[in-house]
């Protein structure tokens, strides 16, 4: 009996707190928009039964959303920019990875710190230390004009590049820290082997360690791709007025349109639109777990 | 083997270097005498000083910080539970939505998050305010804490736990006698995990807060918006060492403490 | 070293007290501290434990013994109450005790693992099922330190677990299970951490600690060698069942099967078929064109039984010559000989294929030995060196 009573109570508090809401989102994402408090009016109430439960059910919300192309390109530019900047975080987080993993081994407390510390620093305020860096007065024109790369200051915050540049170094630690740990656990002797039967420096790279830290790099990649799917403050802060993302789509929609329905339907698209990622991340978890074991 | 090549000399170097420099110069012009932030016209402090006489700040400062120690603490006691049930409950009806549950919001986008709270709020008719962030808080935290302590239980050796039942505990004080104590260290980086992510929520505090209730997040976005202020540079630079002093105080102290372990345990074995 | 004199002394004393009076399983009246009545466990499909039936007396120091997988740590899972048996009972002094929760059984055990707890010091260790027990403070004191003298832990009584060595671990765990007087004490592999030479002295050490506490005690192990030294019974399980219950003597030199045989020290096995002739003495017809064996076997066997003759090697004796007065000489071939520096092993192939292994002490130097690889020698052995065992 304790047993169950100890049981109940995380997972109560989790169908209240996280499962029901997620109901009322779906409940609301088929309901139609109208001009009162709560803006919106129910599609069907629970009394009624299954039946006008379905006789009512349209998905007038989920046609607004493929009509209306703000939408769906607000999903695929999501796509794109998760996409691009996962690969850049990618490129820049693996040789930090790889110079940790083969440095003296009494540096790499330290290093692993460094790493980590930006992740305690409020993400906000990593975002904002770029404002100042990308302005048109801010220091990387500054810089650029000094050295004589440059005449006139380029334009880069409230652009796309802008967001980029913030993805890849606020997520820059989730694509360090499990590459990281995927080559510190590479066994060294295998490089050697790889070598003394004829690989170079360079093939024995690409034949052994790629290969051996791929799990690392799947499991980084996935850790920067589903948040940056939904990011809200990067596209908001970098971005220009041009740049969408559906996170920031979603926050307009409800924040300043008011249209609690059409956000709804947009918080359920992009749901079903992380359930892939999530679900490969998830199984490529536990594939390392069950060879870690 | 333990010599660094040239190659990986430059490339942590320069990782480095892009992961600090802007906080460095964030730093740096947080102390600058002219309101622009980015050209430096000499040394000062007044903006700080100018921090320190705004209440709004200090108000959202006060409210995020009560938000974050209630929520972590709550946090830490449900997510600990919630651990120990996954790794030790056993099976038990639904438990695959639980572990779902549990894991989906570390992964769920935070407007979502926030949305369906914010929309669970009104539909029960609670005022936004301290309350809601709280519970709003508690719920994503915790499951973070989860993920902390169970990957710590499960690397726990169960007979421990069995010798204490052997020995005359019974199951609850089998928990708080040596479970609990063992993994400590597990619960609090759990707790200052929730703590941290509770002080840094943007997106989940501005759908589940109300105009009562302001947090410091809140707060900076706003102002940041609007473009960069040497004020929020002076907030920022509190914060960036706050944490800094903390992360090196926490890496120090278990350093020393494993350094102590293993010379003991090296003494034991000698004689 | 002053420990190992003291506690060989004791353990001689010792031998000879539980070889010449304790048989309590030999005596009808006596009445069992442990009784399984049929017990099966299962894990779904898998049955760990097969209806199974064994007694246990107190005082005895009983070794369960078997590789590992044979259902032998169920077995004390059971017993220590983390398992409940599918089918069947059990008893602990004639009461049953499948509704008691382990922290109410008078029954304690020692883990493989120790289970020392990290946070707390030697001292609390032991102290902790005291504790439980809401036993006085001064009490509890007194009984700590009488388990720290016990165990000589008395220097390391403020320690914590990871300042001491792995010996001395492995005494704190003695002790904390000791502390609260149990009716039964569970070893599961309490020396399988320890490196060969401690574990010798530790062997002995642990009978002493047994005779002094009275306890009755119940050993897991795999390692025979273990079970044989400290156990007043040794049983040897397969696959969730008993093999054969009884003192290590008798276990090796009666085994009840080719298993027990084999899984106890070293043996030859020798194929034939029994011949009755006369009171629990057999001929067996081993090869065609060969005298048949001369065996005396307290099993019974009729005509023309498949069986195996099982000897052990060091009752085999090697000679260049036939020896005159055997009861049995066959011929073969050195194929191989293994110098173990205080005996030989000698591996002899018979004309049938059959390799037989026969030891010899190493009382000559080596030079002086009258045959050596590819010589032609005789094997010899008298009618009660070996038993007969069925298939």
């Amino acid at each position: 009996m304790r047993r169950y009573f100890l049981i109940a109570i995380p997972y109560v508090w989790l169908v209240a707190l996280f499962l029901v809401p997620f109901a009322i989102v779906f409940k609301i994402s088929l309901s139609d928009y109208a001009v009162s408090i709560p803006p919106y009016v129910p599609r069907f109430d629970p009394e009624a039964g299954i039946g006008a439960l379905i006789d009512a059910l349209d998905f007038e919300n989920f046609i607004w959303l493929t009509e209306d192309d703000l939408y769906w390109k607000a999903y695929l530019s999501s796509l794109k920019i998760a996409l691009i900047s996962t690969f850049f975080t990618l490129l820049a987080g693996y040789p930090i990875a790889y110079g940790m993993a083969r440095a003296p081994e009494e540096w790499r407390p330290t290093l692993m710190m460094l790493v980590i510390l930006p992740f305690w620093t409020s993400f906000l305020i990593r975002v904002y230390a770029w404002m100042g860096i990308l302005s048109n007065e801010g220091f990387l024109n500054q810089f650029l004009m000094w050295i004589g790369v440059i005449s006139e200051p380029l334009t880069i915050l409230n652009t796309n590049s802008a967001v980029y540049i913030g993805i890849v170094y606020t997520y820059l630690p989730f694509m360090i820290l499990p590459v990281y740990s995927a080559l510190e656990r590479l066994d060294g002797s295998l490089i050697e082997a790889a070598e003394d039967l004829g690989c170079s420096r360079l093939t024995a790279f690409w034949l052994v360690t790629i290969p051996m830290s791929k799990n690392g790099i799947i499991a980084g990649c996935f850790l920067v791709f589903i948040p940056v799917l939904g990011e809200f403050v990067i596209p908001s802060l970098l971005g220009g007025s041009d740049t969408l993302m559906i996170g920031k789509v979603l926050w307009e929609e409800f924040f300043s349109n008011r249209d609690w329905p059409v956000a709804s339907a947009v918080a359920v698209v992009l749901l079903l639109l992380l359930i892939i990622p999530i679900v490969l991340f998830q199984r490529n978890q536990q594939k390392q777990q069950e060879a870690d074991q | 083997m333990n010599r660094m090549s040239w190659f990986n000399a430059v490339s942590l170097t320069l990782g480095f270097a892009f992961l600090y420099i802007p906080m460095v110069i964030l730093v740096i012009f947080s102390f600058n005498e002219s309101k622009l932030v980015t050209v430096w016209a000499g040394f000062s402090t007044k903006w700080y000083g100018e921090l320190l006489q705004n209440d709004a700040f200090l108000n959202a400062a006060w409210v995020t910080l009560k938000v974050a120690v209630f929520s972590s603490t709550m946090a830490t006691v449900l997510g600990t539970i919630a651990a120990y049930v996954l790794v030790r409950g056993g099976r038990f009806m639904g438990r695959t939505l639980f572990s779902g549950m549990i894991y989906a919001p570390l992964v769920m986008p935070e407007v979502i998050t926030g949305l369906s709270l914010l929309l669970l709020f009104i539909g029960i008719g609670l005022d936004r305010g301290v309350l809601t962030i709280v519970l709003a808080h508690t719920t994503f935290s915790m499951c973070y804490v989860s993920v902390v302590v169970s990957s710590r239980l499960v690397s726990f050796d169960r007979s421990l736990e069995e010798a204490a039942l052997d020995l005359g505990c019974s199951p609850a004080e089998a928990f708080r006698l040596v479970t609990l104590p063992i993994i400590a260290p597990a619960v609090i980086s759990g707790w200052l995990l929730a703590f941290t992510l509770s002080l840094d929520d943007l997106v989940i505090a501005s759908f589940t807060s109300g105009p009562a209730a302001t947090t410091l997040p809140i707060k900076i976005f706003s102002a940041v918006r609007l473009g960069v202020s040497p004020e929020i540079n002076a907030l920022s630079t509190i914060m960036i060492s706050i944490v800094t002093v903390g992360v090196i105080t926490a890496s120090l102290v278990t350093k020393h403490h494993v350094a102590r372990q293993k010379r003991e345990e090296q003494a034991a074995v000698r004689a | 070293m002053d420990l190992q004199n003291y506690s060989h002394a004791s353990t001689s004393q010792g031998a000879g007290l539980t070889t010449s009076v304790f048989e309590p399983w030999n005596d009808p009246e006596a009445k069992p501290l442990i009784h399984f009545q049929n017990v099966t466990k299962r894990y779904g499909e898998f049955t760990a434990i097969d209806n199974l039936t064994i007694d246990i007396y107190e005082r005895e120091f009983y070794a369960l013994l078997g590789p590992s997988g044979c259902g032998k740590t169920t077995l004390m899972r059971m017993l220590a109450g983390f398992e409940t048996p599918t089918e069947g009972k059990i008893f602990l002094a004639g009461q049953d005790i499948a509704p008691v929760p382990p922290n109410k059984r008078a029954v304690n055990m020692m883990f493989q693992s120790y289970a020392l707890f990290p946070h707390l010091s030697v001292w609390e260790n032991i102290a902790f099922g005291l504790k439980r027990e809401k036993m006085p403070k001064h009490d509890i004191g007194d009984r700590v330190e009488a388990m720290l003298k016990l165990t000589r832990l008395e220097k390391f009584a403020r320690r914590k677990p990871h300042q001491i060595s792995g010996g001395q671990r492995q005494r704190v765990a003695l002790a904390r299970s000791l502390a609260k007087h149990p009716k039964l004490l569970l070893l599961d592999e309490p020396l399988g951490a320890l490196d060969k030479k401690l574990r010798q002295d530790t062997q002995f050490e642990l009978m002493d600690i047994q005779e002094k506490t009275g306890t009755t005690f119940v050993i897991v192990t795999h390692d025979q060698e273990e079970a044989m030294t400290v156990a007043s019974r040794v049983a040897v399980m397969d696959h969730g069942k008993i093999i054969q219950v009884a003192t290590p003597d008798r276990i090796y030199e009666n085994p009840n099967s080719v298993y027990v045989a084999d899984f106890i020290g070293d043996v030859n096995l020798i194929e034939g078929s029994a011949k009755p002739n006369g009171k629990d003495a057999y001929a067996l017809s081993w090869h065609e064109g060969h005298e048949p064996l001369t065996v005396k076997s307290p099993n019974v066997f009729s005509d023309g039984q498949k069986c195996h003759l099982a000897i052990r090697p060091e009752k085999v004796s090697i000679s260049a010559e036939k020896p005159a007065e055997a009861d049995n000489a066959v011929q073969g071939r050195i194929l191989d000989i293994a110098y173990l520096g205080n005996i030989s092993t000698y591996h002899v192939e018979l004309p049938t294929g059959t390799v037989i292994k026969a030891q010899t002490a190493n009382t000559r130097r080596i030079a002086r030995r009258a045959y050596t690889w590819e010589d032609t020698v005789w094997l010899s052995w008298t009618a009660t060196a070996g038993v007969l065992l069925a298939e």
